[in-house]
Parts: structure tokens; sequence; C-alpha cells
């Protein structure tokens, strides 16, 4: 049981140095094209002046543990990127349900939804 | 250290995963959506945005080894390493953009070793992508309260006598070991030298390889 | 120059971990000032700080039952989590 005292009562999840946890896992992956392109959104979007690494990190934080069990490390900083835009007025969300549903009807998996984009710059250039 | 040893890594340090092929899954989705809607309103390009991997692609621990070899053959840039690794890196020609970097000298009464409890800070800009281990609670969480349990874990096993300094890396700064150079290369090239530094070593969760 | 961190929490982005919040460290260099990261993460116009890495040791930390005394780790902390020991 935590101790009845301020610290563990007020530090959040993602505060987590000192905090019991089990021994390292050595496993290692490269990342995905579209986590590369999620990282590139990060570095582009706080560039221009929409947000900064600190909003990526508040709603990081603010999505919860839940959330960082569950979800792998970009589709969190995908869900951040999102909402720091959305609130930075880069776009509205209709804007952007009306292009999800596009994106998803263009075919079942990450290459075939992107490849139609490709294919039109190809036809327009 | 395995991570260290693995014959089939990608220039930054992690082994190839191909690329995802099955059903778009609802993060996905979201990337392919902002990332139009961003061009559509020319906020962005898609050459933009290629680039931008491409620059990340080309920040790799192999950079870090460069800095630290030349630190270990030149005394007045380590000088300069130590009083501004920004400056210094940059002076190799490695474009680290707005990345503020403090070099931490190990010696033998002192071990250094940095983390980031809060998220995962590392010095991407210059090392690349950080490890997932380094991202993930077990070390987040330990590090700074056992770091000889933690260490010993990588195969590091440090002497009491050596002094743990543990570097979190909470606010705007980002950290890089210079470690020790390893004995018997004295005789040892730059490029012979870069090759014995390691990611791990540039962490402080391992040395470099030995001669 | 010794430094107490204070012992406050906030809910929010905060950048001071909560397990160096109480503890007394010395002061290891004066970074200069950055905007503070309270506000920037809320889209705030910040205002300038002082950050500061302090250094503690780990048996402050931790207590007598620390893993070695003669360890420290160092930490950024922006002058408003700060009080002068």
């Amino acid at each position: 049981m935590k101790n009845n005292n301020t610290e563990d009562m007020h530090s959040r999840w993602h505060d987590m140095g000192g905090k019991p946890a089990g021994k390292l896992e050595f496993s290692e992956h490269d990342f995905e094209l579209w986590e590369k392109r999620v990282d590139a959104l990060m570095v582009l979007a706080s560039s221009k002046g929409y947000f900064t690494v600190d909003g990526l990190r508040r709603v990081l934080e603010d999505m919860g543990e839940k959330a960082f069990s569950e979800m792998t490390y970009y589709e969190r900083w995908m869900a951040s990127i999102n909402q720091n835009l959305v609130e930075a007025g880069a776009y509205t969300l209709q804007e952007l349900g009306e292009k999800m549903a596009e994106v998803a009807n263009r075919g079942l998996t990450y290459g075939e939804c992107n490849a139609q984009e490709i294919e039109e710059n190809m036809n327009e250039s | 250290m395995p991570h260290d040893h693995n014959n089939e890594m990608s220039p930054s340090g992690h082994p190839y995963r191909k690329d995802q092929d099955h059903p778009l899954t609802y993060w996905q989705n979201l990337e392919i959506a902002v990332r139009e809607i961003l061009v559509e309103k020319k906020i962005t390009t898609e050459i933009e945005i290629q680039e931008t991997i491409n620059e990340m692609d080309n920040r790799t621990p192999s950079n870090g080894a460069t800095v630290i070899a030349k630190a270990w053959t030149d005394p007045s840039y380590k000088q300069r390493l130590l009083t501004n690794a920004s400056d210094a890196s940059r002076e190799l020609g490695f474009d680290i953009g707005p990345l503020k970097l403090i070099a931490l000298e190990n010696t033998k009464s002192i071990h250094n070793v940095i983390v980031c409890t809060l998220c995962s800070c590392y010095p991407r800009n210059l090392l690349g992508l950080p490890p997932d281990w380094y991202k993930q609670r077990s070390y987040r969480s330990r590090i700074v309260k056992t770091p000889r349990t933690v260490l010993k874990e990588f195969g590091l096993d440090l002497p009491k006598d050596l002094s743990v300094r543990v570097h979190d890396s909470t606010a705007d700064m980002r950290y890089i070991v210079l470690p020790m150079r390893p004995h018997g290369t004295e005789n040892f090239s730059t490029q012979a030298l870069e090759k014995l530094v390691t990611r791990d070593s540039m962490i402080g969760v391992g040395l470099p390889k030995s001669a | 120059m010794k430094v107490k961190v204070k012992k406050m929490f906030p809910p929010g982005h905060v950048r001071t971990p909560s397990y160096l919040r109480g503890k007394i460290g010395e002061v290891e260099r004066d970074l200069g000032y950055f905007k503070n990261p309270e506000e920037l993460a809320y889209g705030l116009n910040a205002h300038k700080q002082k950050l500061y890495r302090v250094r503690f040791e780990m048996n402050e930390i931790w207590g007598e039952t620390c893993e070695n005394p003669s360890d420290t780790v160092d930490a950024e902390i922006y002058e408003h989590w700060l009080e002068k020991v």
C-alpha cells in the first residue's frame, strides 16, 4: 500500500523517478515510415510556432497511464500532436473528420491509403 | 550489452523492422489525415516532411562518436566540448538545430549516466532517436534511485570508490557522456577511435569497446 | 549555493520531478533564462525564468538506506521552484 503522504498521493503517473519498476527489457526496434512521419510533424509544427514540445508533453501526460501502457509511443505522439494543432486553430475537427473518412475509404492498409495520394501527385505532374 | 553488438542495425542504431502491411490503424489514419490537411493548407509540404525525416535519419550515434574521438585526440577541442558541447558539435559540421548540449566527462573517480524521468528527453539532434529501453518505465524509474543495480543489468559493474552521477534531463538541456579513452589506443587514428565509441557509452550505460 | 526544492503539488504540467521536491541540493551551474514550460505547455505567452542545475546527494533524496551515499543526481530546476537554504 502507498504511504498516506502528499508525494505519493499527488505525484503524477509520468513522473517516474524512484517509483517501483521491474528489470530492463532490451528489445529494440527501428521506426516505421508512419512513425517517422509523426516525428517529422512534431518537428515541423513546433518550428512553425503552432505549439511547443511542452504542449506535446502536457497532452501526453493528461492522456494518462492507461494510454502509456496500451498505445505505442508514436500513437500517443500522434494523438497529442493532433490535439495541440486543433487547440492552435490549424484546422477544425470537421475538416479532420472528413479527411479521416476519405483516407480510410482508399484501401485496407497504410500503404494503400497513402498510395492513392502518391498516384494523384504523379497524375498532376 | 547485446544491443551494441547486433550486426543487423539501422544507421540510427536500432534493428530493422519492415514497414507495416496490415490493416490501417486509427492512429495511422489520423497521421495521414493531419499530414494531408497541413499540406493542403500550405502549412508544410510533402517534400519538407520527407526532408525532415531524412535529417533525423542522418542523426546517428556515429555523429556522437566523431565528437568523442575528436575530444580524445585534441585537448583544445575537448576543452571547447566541455565548455559548450552544442558549439563543439556544430564545429564538426553536425546540424543539431537548437539543441542545448552539455558534455559530461567520465574520469577515474566519476561515472556519468543520463536519463529523463519525466518523459524521454535525449540528445536526439546529435545521436538520433533514443533506444526503446531509454523511454521505458524500468530505466526511468530506477536509474535515479539504484543506478548501480541498473548499470549491472547493462553489464557494467562499477567499483564503490567511483562516484555515479546521474543526470536527469528535466528541462532545456540535453546531455552526452564523454567516456574515458580506452587503454592501449595511444597509436589509434581518430577514425579507429570512432569505431570504439558506442551509443551506450555516450548515454553512460556502457563503456567504449576496448582496443 | 544550497537550495531547497519547494514541496508543492499543483495538478498540471510541471518539470520538477516529485522525487526531488522538499530536497536540498547544491547549485551546480546557472543556465540562464528560459521560457517557463508551465505556461508554454498551455500555449500561453511564457515568461522567462532562471534555470539552475542542482546536484543532490543520494542519501538526501532516498535516505540512509540509499544504494551508495557518494552518488548524486543532477537535475535542471526553475528558479520559482527553489528557495535558499
